[in-house]
């Protein structure tokens, strides 16, 4: 359908040739934005429709006081249905730290919540087909599993601004939601532009880079240059230009699926895939009002190096 | 005279939740006293996590997300 859409409006309407390169790329741009956002909105409303966004005060409450494994199990797994604007990643933190939460287990939080979300799972489903949604998730909710087992070893409380220790909160006191169907409605849409309004400029981003990748980088470029899944250098080089570039875990599918179709090995566009999504230099500033710059080395440093041996095992099985 | 605090460390949804605020109830005419809370300590005090929060007379009445309009006028 959206490919049916996207040949009328690109070959006929506009004139483009097929075997060109502004036509192969304006043909992926106009198809994927379509596709994309028809997609973004429709989950967007049907999950507000449900209220089934958590909040991350129900979070909190329901991670404290459990045991580590439960806690840590349960952390990734919230953190990776919850879409927290980057924003939210300070208060969060302060909360978890303030409710008695272990360090570990809050950092796999903060892996796992701009890595995967219910948003950006979805369009990886139509995007990229149900295998690689599958590696990708299972892939991150490990990396964030044993990503904040790994930073609790390095005692990460001696990182943690002072300040952090003395807040008290207080009370959470939030208001009751309205549950009829005309308050669903009325919530969901508020969502729905929400959650579009932050994230339509780095998928329109996205979508281009796919474009251009997908046009005009030509056929046996990618093998030659990338040696395929056989050179050991593709995938630390994928992470390292994954960290300064920074995009939304869904702004990024688009151009994971440009660098599939050209040939550009599986493990190597996952690590790249989280490398931009969950490593990157604004969310270190931001974490910075409540981590110290040692601590964001630290961790900095063992998400690359989880994100390379997560693109070499792929490569290795592929 | 309603007293309105609008938590947030300064993203751009807060300011956004702040200046709806602040033209409705220009155009209702209420008379209120709008504050905006940046300080991280003074937000969580009031037990959320979530910005843009909003309290009035000292009552959490919202949290995480930008309001909508009809919700802000029910409140003035």
């Amino acid at each position: 359908m959206f490919d049916t859409l996207a040949n009328l409006i690109v070959y006929q309407w506009l004139g483009l040739d097929p075997a060109s390169h502004l036509g192969a790329a304006t043909h992926f741009f106009v198809m994927d934005t379509v596709k994309i956002f028809v997609m973004l909105v429709l989950i967007i409303y049907v999950m507000g429709l449900l209220r089934a966004l958590l909040s991350p005060e129900k979070v909190r409450d329901y991670v404290r006081g459990k045991p580590k494994w439960l806690a840590r199990s349960s952390a990734v797994t919230l953190g990776a249905i919850t879409p927290f604007c980057s924003c939210s990643s300070v208060p969060l933190f302060i909360g978890f730290v303030e409710a008695g939460i272990p360090l570990g287990v809050t950092f796999s939080f903060l892996i796992a919540s701009p890595m995967i979300n219910e948003v950006a799972v979805v369009i990886l489903l139509g995007i990229l087909g149900w295998k690689l949604t599958v590696m990708y998730v299972a892939a991150g909710l490990a990396v964030a599993y044993v990503g904040g087992i790994i930073m609790e070893r390095f005692k990460p409380e001696r990182w943690v601004e002072d300040y952090v220790w003395k807040i008290h909160m207080g009370q959470v006191a939030l208001p009751q939601p309205d549950t009829t169907l005309l308050g669903r409605h009325r919530y969901a849409w508020c969502e729905v532009k929400e959650i579009v309004g932050r994230l339509w400029k780095w998928v329109i981003a996205g979508i281009a880079v796919g474009a251009l990748f997908h046009g005009y980088v030509p056929e046996g470029w990618v093998t030659e240059h990338l040696g395929g899944k056989d050179n050991w250098f593709a995938v630390p080089g994928a992470v390292l230009l994954g960290v300064p570039l920074y995009s939304n875990a869904t702004g990024v599918i688009p151009v994971a699926e440009a660098m599939l179709g050209k040939g550009v090995a599986v493990g190597t566009t996952l690590a790249f895939m989280m490398s931009i999504a969950a490593l990157s230099v604004p969310e270190l500033i931001i974490l910075r009002k409540v981590i110290k710059w040692p601590g964001l080395a630290v961790f900095s440093g063992v998400l690359a190096v989880a994100f390379m041996l997560v693109g070499w095992g792929f490569n290795l099985l592929a | 005279m309603k007293n309105i605090k609008v938590l947030g460390s300064g993203c751009r949804n807060c300011q956004t939740t702040y200046d709806l605020i602040r033209k409705a109830a220009e155009e209702k005419g209420v008379a209120v006293q709008l504050e905006k809370i940046e300080d991280i300590g003074q937000i969580m005090s009031y037990g959320v996590m979530s910005t843009p929060g909003v309290v009035i007379d000292g009552q959490v009445v919202h949290a995480g997300g930008v309001p909508d309009r009809r919700t802000v006028d029910s409140w003035l």
